[in-house]
């Protein structure tokens, strides 16, 4: 065990470092360039014995990190924003598949207008593609769950693949202390990857992702489905176990002051850090607030959601993302659907901030507290850190 | 016509150990002899035939053979991989390959 000075990057890059990947297939992305140069470095200085495949595109690096795996190792790619778009396709194949892959997202807007910094658009764009989503806060959390996230998504009963997004610039290039556990540790915790499902061996031939007929589709997705289900209770089972051998703790949904809340917010990512710091300030002046973190965004925690929520009568949801044309952002629809069987009709409102790198301080989760308290009831979606004059910001002489 | 094969093409390491697999994926390769694709196969009049070679070359799947020294002189077509394009009749200068239907009218 060592502490580290590290950002988002470094941690991801010595988790994988950690888990022994074999092979690398990446494509620089600000701002995930860090990581794919940090890991060439740890190819380059011995302390990784992986082959580096410098490939033209993301869709490839997804490619040929689906080949590298498929014959029996683990392989490590990560990406950000329009990287991910250009990966769309590959996504599913190594979704449908059940390829294991561990994929670090540093999220980053989408286009257009071009951005380079943080919202979760890019990641929410591909929610549906069947790979677990992990929404970390800190660069601690950041190597810790990429760890887990090996351990899940190659579970036998699972064999999903598995994004773990981390917040662009805020995380991913915020130098925080990082506890780094000893190889060793690390080696107990994490089975050496064992292929459960398809592979690639020429003595063995298969035919893998072949043309599949409306006879089989269904169950096949059915299949995917079910792995989700089982990962519910996967994901606490590793939790625990990483509890147990790291000292750490983790939950795929985290209520901090929610007891006795007249009011929770809910949040994912490093926005959740900023959340309970104004929990704690609120409640000083005697505010009954609280906040939920979601960690694991797919599988959806839909009970546990039901369980924290049971008793709180206004409840807010912070995306940092929009679903344009829907009724609220990705996270706030999840929310809506998960609590829509409980008897009382509690007040869901929702939020939509922090959009292409504009910061989430006190101030904007204080003016959503707020609005959740007042009297008078919220409509429709709010758009809680839009200037006043957004519709007017480009005036040009004609 | 060729027939598609049942059995598996690999030879099972642990014959009686079965394994359920998920996603997309096929052990038994149906479709590999691509002469399982063919619904009209070529007939060559062979009386007619010039044994001028354009059908060899311009077959894309390189499955003719021309005899032109030998006893058995005629044209032959390897049916475990003729897709039954009709490439060969088409560009037949004597007009002398005919595509059937494999199955019959």
């Amino acid at each position: 065990m060592m502490r580290k000075m590290l950002d988002g990057n470094g941690a991801v890059a010595e988790a994988m470092r950690l888990a022994k990947i074999q092979v690398v297939s990446a494509y620089p992305i600000t701002p995930q360039s860090p990581i794919s140069e940090r890991l060439a470095d740890f190819v380059a200085d011995g302390s990784l014995n992986a082959k580096y495949i410098r490939v033209e595109s993301e869709h490839t690096a997804m490619a040929c990190a689906i080949g590298a795996q498929l014959t029996g190792v683990r392989a490590g790619t990560a990406t950000s924003s329009v990287g991910l778009a250009l990966m769309h396709e590959v996504i599913g194949v190594a979704a449908g598949c059940r390829v294991p892959i561990v994929m670090p997202i540093v999220n980053r807007a989408l286009v257009s207008p071009w951005s380079l910094w943080c919202d979760h658009q890019d990641a929410m764009a591909v929610r549906d593609s069947g790979w677990l989503q992990f929404y970390v806060e800190n660069a601690q959390e950041v190597l810790d769950m990429t760890l887990m996230a090996y351990h899940i998504a190659e579970d036998q009963r699972v064999q999903l693949p598995a994004m773990v997004c981390l917040d662009g610039f805020f995380l991913s290039h915020m130098t925080d202390v990082v506890i780094v556990p000893d190889q060793e540790t690390v080696d107990c915790f994490l089975p050496p990857f064992k292929t459960h499902n398809l592979y690639l061996d020429p003595n063995d031939p298969m035919f893998i992702n072949d043309l599949t007929p409306p006879d089989d589709f269904t169950e096949m997705r059915f299949q995917q489905q079910d792995a989700f289900d089982k990962a519910l209770k996967v994901i606490p089972e590793i939790m625990d176990k990483f509890t147990v051998m790291f000292g750490r703790e983790h939950f795929m949904v985290e209520p901090y002051c929610c007891e006795d809340a007249e009011a929770v917010l809910i949040t994912m990512g490093s926005m959740s850090g900023t959340a309970k710091h104004t929990v704690d300030q609120l409640r000083k002046e005697g505010k009954k607030v609280g906040m939920i973190k979601i960690l694991s965004f797919r599988p959806f925690p839909v009970d546990l959601l039901r369980q924290y929520l049971a008793k709180v009568p206004r409840i807010g949801v912070l995306d940092r993302s929009a679903s344009l044309g829907a009724e609220s952002g990705p996270l706030s629809i999840e929310v809506r659907a998960a609590l829509i069987r409980e008897k009382d009709q509690q007040d869901i409102f929702s939020f939509i901030g922090g959009l292409g790198g504009r910061d989430v301080p006190p101030e904007t989760m204080e003016k959503a507290f707020n609005l959740l308290l007042a009297d008078k009831p919220l409509r429709n979606t709010v758009w809680v850190d839009v200037k006043e004059n957004a519709l007017n910001i480009r005036e040009v002489i004609v | 016509m060729q027939k598609q094969p049942s059995e598996p093409m690999t030879n099972c390491k642990h014959p009686n150990k079965t394994k359920v697999l998920f996603g997309p994926v096929a052990t038994i390769f149906s479709s590999t002899k691509t002469g399982t694709w063919r619904i009209v196969k070529p007939v060559v009049d062979q009386e007619k035939c010039s044994f001028c070679g354009n059908c060899q070359k311009y077959c894309p799947t390189d499955v003719v053979t021309i005899q032109k020294e030998t006893e058995n002189r005629g044209v032959s077509f390897d049916f475990d991989y003729c897709k039954g394009c009709g490439i060969c009749a088409n560009v037949c200068p004597k007009e002398c390959i005919a595509m059937i239907p494999e199955r019959g009218e």
